[in-house]
């Protein structure tokens, strides 16, 4: 009885040192590598709170595993015949106190850390090298289709705005006042990210964002918002709105969507 | 023809050598810290997924084969539950309060929890020769009467005289394979290929699947086996004696006293 007694002993006592040294050395490069984190922009803005985790992982992971990554594109056959334009804020509604002549002169308004601010028609922005890519649409509902998105690359206007080496964010809001987000420059400086202004070969129709709609290829429908007729260059989301990078956290959505 | 099986004879014939030929831990423990550990983390993430799964699906519950799939084509089934959206048609004249955007936060948050303890679990599992010891069927195991037997006799004699309690039986061992290498890699396979960001870095994954909304589907299927298993490992721990199972997972300890009568 007492070899095994003392083993025993002896084994618990070796157990809870190697327990105690395992949980301070795990509590320490958790905090070691959350300000490693913050240091090299893999926090999302919203990573507060115990389901903060999880954003947090995915955006950290997908930033350092494939950051420069292209989403799929699609042969023609096989872009949707029944595209779906879901109607978060009828647009009739929406639009019904809109002069019209702010439809067909759409214009683009940009502040922030940017060399050139100011207004911009839509004229000005398809003057820009512009592409065309087949892509899908994914909601967060769980539908999903495939379309031809035409646009200006946000990178190509940015580069003509002078964007400043220090910007880390760029923040696009809706005419519709409760719709704007922000996106990461990995993301923003991404050849697919689009100012659309095309869809199938025509003008981008108003149900599907029209008449200048962001593409964030790589997220979900959400981060791509309608009606964009503002960007701010920043190199910080606290400011705009509750400081989460985007309104969709606000109603209980990440602001990383690429999930 | 019918013979005791040899796992029963080798355990009732030598109750002395039971510890050294079929105990699941040195120490004479039924479960090793790291499976108790790592088998209630997973309970608690599997709800977790179950649970924010089921939210999640109201908000589109129609599901469709191949790439694509929108309120405008044609469902391949739908599931016969109320929408939390508006716009979806379902036969209920009412709509689901919508709580999507915190059921997924959660969704990702328990899959992040149950992926980082399963590579613990299956990288101690390599490690310790559980898998080996435990999980992979032994000559005993893998024929139909061993895995009837263990579903209909077993857990009667194992609550009689505590047999059996130091290693899985054929269909205990059955099962848990089944969920460690078939569901849990085919959920995670499925689910990241729901996300954009991982398509776009390793677009074979949801490619070989044949779409997105095949992934989508295969992810609803598949939840759907494992809510199966979870229901079934659920009744069988009743069947088998719920209060020593429950204590053999927490403590480690199966239940010795007076069962070798």
């Amino acid at each position: 009885m007492t070899p095994s007694s003392d083993h025993l002993a002896r084994i618990s006592r070796r157990r809870l040192l190697t327990t105690g040294v395992a949980a301070a050395a795990g509590l320490g490069g958790l905090t070691v590598a959350s300000r490693l984190a913050q240091r090299y922009g893999l926090m999302p803005p919203d990573h507060r709170g115990i389901l903060g985790v999880g954003e947090t992982l995915t955006y950290a992971a997908q930033r350092l595993l494939a950051n420069h990554s292209l989403a799929r594109e699609f042969p023609r056959g096989m872009i949707s015949k029944t595209p779906y334009a879901n109607r978060v804020k009828p647009a009739a509604k929406l639009f019904k106190n809109t002069p019209a002549s702010v439809l067909a002169d759409w214009q683009l308004t940009v502040t922030g850390m940017v060399a050139h601010p100011g207004t911009y028609s839509l004229s000005d922005i398809k003057r820009l090298p512009f592409r065309s890519q087949i892509t899908e649409v994914a909601c967060e509902e769980g539908w999903s289709f495939i379309a031809e998105w035409i646009g200006t690359p946000l990178a190509e206007f940015l580069q003509e705005v002078g964007i400043s080496p220090r910007a880390r964010y760029v923040v696009y809001a809706s005419l519709d006042p409760d719709w704007w987000d922000s996106v990461d420059m990995a993301d923003a400086l991404h050849p697919q990210t689009l100012l659309t202004w095309g869809m199938n070969d025509g003008d981008l129709p108003v149900a599907f964002g029209g008449p200048l709609r962001m593409r964030i290829s790589r997220q979900l429908g959400y981060k791509s918002v309608k009606y964009v007729d503002r960007l701010v260059v920043t190199d910080t989301l606290k400011g705009f709105g509750k400081g989460l990078g985007s309104v969709q956290p606000e109603h209980g959505y990440t602001w990383y969507a690429g999930i | 023809m019918t013979f005791p099986s040899a796992t029963s004879v080798r355990l009732q014939e030598d109750p002395l050598r039971r510890g050294e030929t079929a105990s699941a831990v040195a120490g004479g423990l039924r479960h090793s810290l790291v499976v108790r550990v790592t088998h209630w983390i997973s309970a608690i993430a599997c709800f977790a997924l179950l649970f924010s799964g089921a939210g999640i699906v109201t908000a589109h519950p129609r599901f469709y084969w191949g790439e694509v799939g929108t309120l405008k084509d044609p469902p391949a089934f739908t599931l016969p539950v109320p929408s939390s959206r508006k716009l979806v048609p379902t036969r209920y004249g009412f709509v689901l309060p919508d709580y999507n955007g915190g059921f997924r936060k959660l969704h990702f948050e328990a899959a992040w929890a149950l992926v980082l303890t399963g590579l613990v679990y299956a990288s101690t599992s390599l490690w310790t020769g559980h898998f080996k010891r435990d999980l992979f069927p032994e000559r005993q195991h893998t024929n139909w009467r061993a895995l009837r037997e263990a579903v209909l006799k077993g857990f009667a004699r194992a609550r009689a005289d505590g047999s059996g309690s130091e290693s899985y039986n054929a269909a205990q061992r059955f099962a848990y394979l089944t969920v460690i290498f078939v569901l849990a890699p085919l959920l995670v396979w499925t689910g990241l290929a729901l996300s954009p960001a991982f398509d776009a870095a390793f677009p074979a994954g949801v490619a070989a699947l044949g779409g997105r909304q095949t992934a989508r589907t295969l992810h609803l299927l598949v939840s759907g086996s494992l809510l199966v298993f979870v229901v079934g490992h659920i009744a069988m721990v009743i069947l088998a004696g719920f209060k020593d199972r429950m204590r053999a997972m927490i403590t480690g300890r199966a239940p010795r006293s007076a069962k070798r009568i």
